[in-house]
Formats: C-alpha cells, structure tokens, sequence
C-alpha cells in the first residue's frame, strides 16, 4: 500500500483553448495516495474539461501532467489507463447492448488463443466479473445481464467498478451521484471511502455539499477556468465552498 | 398490479430474449412450412433449393458487409457500386488475358481498396454521417466503372474464374444423382457466414464493432480506437462486395454496367429484416442470413407461384416496415425508461 503522502498525479499549469475560448487557464491539481479531492465549480467552470485532460481525451494547450512525479504526454485515454488512471463519467460510459462483464472488461478483454487466432474467453470474463462485484458488494442479478436493463444506480456502480477492475491508482468520479435514487448514494459514499482505504486517490466532481463533505479530504474550486481557491475540508465550511462556487471569497 | 398480473407480465418478459435471438428463424421456417405447401413439388425439391441459394449468393456477402456496417450505426449505400466497379476491374483484367488467379484476386483487392476509401472518408474527411459519404461513393464508383469499361459489357472468363459461382461439387459419390450437385457458391455463403460469427461474437474487434453501435463515446473511454475499427468495418463490407462481385462473375459470365444496381437497399433490408437495428449495437450474423434468406425465399416462392413482380415489391416493403415496427416494441420493452 502506498503511504499517504505520496504525490501520485500532479497537473501544472494547464490551459486548454477551444478555439478563441479559454477553458482551462494555468490550473494546477495535486493528487496523493489514499486521498479524496473534491472539485466544485459552476457549469462551464472547467471541471469536466479539466478531467477530460488528465484523463487524455483532450490534449492541453499548454502546460504538463506528472504521474509518479514524471512528465507524461498523453494520446490517448489508454494511456492514463495503463498510467493507473481511471474515469467514471457522468454519461456513465457504459455500452447498453452489452452485458455488465463485457462493459467492465471493454477494451481489455481477456482472450484465449485457439491456433493463431485470439478469441474472447466468457468464462474468464465471468469469473473475475463475479469475484469483483462480489468484492465491491455490488449486487446484481448475473453478470450476463445487459446494462440497459438495469438501474441508475446499476448502472453507477457497474461505472465504478469497471473504473476499479484493473488496479487503479487515481479514480476520477464525475457527480458519481447525481443519477441515483437517495438509498443508492450512501452505498457509492461507501465504496469511495474503501477505495481511500485501499490506497486510491479519488477525485470527485460534485455539485452536491452532502458527498464532498462526507468522503472528501480537500476541496478545490474553479471559477471561469482557472484556480479559485483550495483548502483542507477541516479548515472550511459548506457556506465558504458554496461562495466559491457564486466567485465570492 | 396483482401477483397474477406480475408472473405474466414476467414470463412476458422472460420470453423477450428468446424471440429476441430466434424470433426471425421461426418466421423463416413458417415461410418455408407456407411455401411447401403451396408448391409441394416444386419448392423443397433439390434443383430449386440450390436455385434459392445461387440466387442469394451474392446478395448474402453485400448484406453481411452491410450489416457490420449497421451495427456501428452507420450506412453503406455503395456496396452495390462497390461490386460493379469490382466486377468490371475483374472484366478488364481478365480480357487483357492475365492468369485466372490474379484475375480472381482483382475484385477483392478493388472491393477492399473501394471500403477503405469510405472509411477514410467517414474518419478524415469527418463527414456528419455515413450516409453522406458512402451516397457520393456510390456514384462514384459505378461512375467508374462505366469510364473504364466504356459503359459497355464484357464476357467471357475462365472457368476457374467462375468456379465460386458456378462451380458444382459432385455428390453422386453419394449415391445421388447427376442433376444433385451441390453449388460451390452454398459452400462459400457457409464458409464466409461462419467466419465472420466467429469475428463478431468471439473477437475483441467484433465486441468493439458492438459496443461503437452502442455507445460509441463509451468505446472511446474504454481505449478503444473507434476511428480505426470504423475504417476496418467498411474495409471488409468492401471486401464482401468484392466477393460478391466474383461470384457474380461466375454466375452471369460477365460483367455488365447494371451489376448491382439497387442491391444496396436489397442488403439493407435483408440486415433490417434480419433483426439489425438502425440505431446500432444490435443483431447477428444469424439473423442477417434469414434475412437473406426470407427475401430470396419470398422472391423464389412469388416467382414459383407466377405472381408479379410488383407484388414482390409490395410485400417485400411490408416485411421491412413490420420488421422494424417490432424492433420499435422491442425496444420500448426491453430497455428501462
């Protein structure tokens, strides 16, 4: 397990133009080990963009990505994933048609060799998509259930365990709750703290004070793209990180 | 609702994914159960089933092709183009007198050359849709076709050429007689229908073509490079129409500016018939090939009965219309709202 220190994602100044907009100016974002970051801002603040970036769907203008404290240029999604990097979307990300272990195992599926040919191996799928939803206390019907049939909630925690199946370092959650029934928000609550435990840093995007104030160790806020203000979560208050939210400090 | 009503509304619900995946067998066979009894010695006999499945041989490659293509949720409306242009390559080369095998190898060479230039169009070129691109190609490519071949047709090819389509295996080793061969063209459709099972249901590219049409912003997420599998499927749906267009070549001895003409909406609805959805991630190899097989069974059995042509239209329309509209219940049922 890593210690708690350690710095395991750090983006310095980053800026990200869409065209003649200004998305992202210098924002800088740390991460460390075992740690939970919450990151408000309003709609169009840069949250989802910034997420994007570390995640390398998009390209920073300018500015870098360390993990591990060493400089890394992405290309591609898979690149953050095989850096240890992990996203849990607010679209959820999951392929309806597809069975829940198929979409946990997409893009890296285990495969068994008949001759020179690669074939999908189901059997492996189903047994490790058994054993972790078992280890996460997800429950749900089979594993061979297509994710359009199931619920938000489902649906969220199959996200989340597709984001924690290949030994993530640093998972980012975009509003993990905001599609759930109230009942299903204290179990995800549940999960981020174990994930904390087991040494994962976690980011979460979050409109909603309860779940940032619950599961959080630090809070960041951006406004209009750049850095706003940041604090330990002991050191402030719900009416503060909400000021910061409106620009006010 | 009371326990009763939910037991049923349950069996109900059980009973979807069975109709689901075997719904379209079961109309095929209530086809051919009609047929035969309204044409007893006609319809089952030896001569006319292999006539059914000489005449759907070509069509099943386009319609294959196209399916991968729906399954990403996209559209390929040059695949009758894409054959033409391939049968006429095969034409030209062969009457310049080159080697029966480079002249077999020319048409899956154009049609994969015709797909890649689709798929680079739809990735690079970012067309909005599918649609747009592969509609310029398919006057394109037959454009083409008739500029290199003047327009004109041309016959006459080796019988090696034409083996794939007119080639017969000899079963009266069987005990059977002459006239019950078995048409080379039966063998391929097999052969080339089970490969591509194999891709779709048991390779991480045919899982990735699934889960493009399904989400394809998830595909992304996942690493998956959506862009290049989108230029692989339309690769191979050009390379199916250029095994469509060697058969073609057996089966008529020529090439003809007509070949093709309208077979892109023929292999559409044979995939729509068969269960694909339009809005993607949905159908089967399986289903694809009822449906090929319920449009050249319905054509074969209206032809037997000596109905017009017209009718065949009419019904053949009917069927896509009614195909989709259970596709539209079954989606509604299917899927939480």
């Amino acid at each position: 397990m890593s210690s708690i220190n350690q710095l395991l994602l750090e983006a310095k100044s980053v800026t990200k133009y869409f065209g003649t907009i200004t998305a992202l100016e210098n924002v800088n974002l740390k991460i460390h080990a075992g740690e939970c970051l919450g990151v408000v801002g309003d709609n169009g603040a840069g949250k989802t963009t910034l997420m994007k970036v570390l995640s390398g769907l998009y390209k920073p203008s300018s500015g870098s990505l360390y993990f591990d404290g060493k400089k890394e240029i992405l290309e591609s999604p898979k690149d953050s994933q095989e850096l240890g990097l992990e996203m849990v979307y607010q679209d959820l990300a999951l392929a309806g048609n597809l069975p829940i272990g198929e979409n946990i195992f997409l893009g890296r599926e285990p495969t068994k060799n008949l001759g020179f040919i690669k074939l999908l191996d189901f059997k492996k799928i189903k047994e490790l998509t058994d054993a972790h939803l078992g280890k996460l206390k997800i429950n749900v019907k089979s594993a061979d259930q297509k994710v359009e049939e199931l619920s938000g909630g489902q649906r969220q925690a199959v996200a989340i365990a597709r984001s924690t199946a290949f030994n993530a370092k640093v998972v980012i959650m975009d509003e993990p709750t905001a599609a759930l029934a109230i009942k299903e928000v204290g179990k995800v609550l549940d999960l981020i703290n174990s994930l904390k435990k087991t040494g994962v840093g976690v980011i979460v995007i979050s409109h909603r004070m309860d779940d940032i104030f619950a599961v959080c160790d630090r809070v960041m806020a951006l406004f209009q793209g750049t850095n706003f203000a940041e604090s330990e979560l002991s050191k402030t208050s719900r009416d503060e990180v909400i000021g910061w939210i409106m620009g006010k400090k | 609702m009371d326990n009763k009503d939910q037991e049923k509304d349950s069996l109900y619900l059980k009973l979807i994914p069975y109709f689901d995946r075997y719904g379209i067998l079961l109309l095929l066979l209530i086809m051919i159960v009609v047929m035969h009894f309204l044409q007893p010695d006609v319809f089952l006999s030896w001569r006319n089933v292999t006539n059914v499945f000489k005449q759907i041989s070509w069509q099943s490659m386009l319609a294959l092709g196209v399916f991968m293509v729906i399954v990403t949720a996209g559209i390929d409306l040059s695949v009758g183009s894409i054959m033409m242009l391939s049968l006429m390559i095969l034409a030209i080369v062969a009457k310049a007198g080159a080697p029966w095998f480079v002249v077999a190898i020319t048409p899956l060479i154009a049609g994969l050359i015709c797909g890649l230039i689709n798929g680079l169009g739809i990735t690079i070129l970012r067309m909005p849709h599918p649609f747009i691109m592969t509609l310029g190609t398919l006057y394109i490519f037959r454009g083409t076709g008739n500029l290199i071949s003047g327009g004109t047709p041309i016959s006459g090819f080796t019988d090696e050429v034409r083996y794939l389509g007119h080639g017969r295996i000899d079963l009266t080793w069987l005990g059977l007689e002459k006239s019950q061969y078995l048409p080379v063209s039966l063998v391929l459709i097999a052969i080339v229908y089970i490969i591509f099972w194999v891709f779709m249901n048991h390779t991480r590219t045919g899982k990735w073509i699934y889960a493009i049409g399904g989400n394809p912003s998830a595909a992304r997420a996942s690493g998956v490079n959506v862009n290049k599998i989108l230029v692989i499927v339309y690769s191979l749906c050009g390379f199916l129409s250029g095994i469509g267009a060697l058969i073609l070549a057996g089966r008529t001895d020529s090439g003809y500016p007509n070949a093709g003409l309208q077979s892109e909406l023929d292999a559409i609805a044979a995939c729509i018939i068969g269960g694909a959805s339009f809005f993607g991630g949905r159908g089967t190899v399986l289903g694809v090939f009822a449906g090929v097989m319920i449009m050249g069974i319905l054509r074969n059995g209206l032809n037997l009965m000596d109905v017009s042509s017209f009718w065949q239209q009419v019904l053949i329309g009917s069927i896509i219309v009614l195909a989709v509209y259970i596709d539209v219940l079954r989606r509604d049922l299917g899927t939480r709202k």
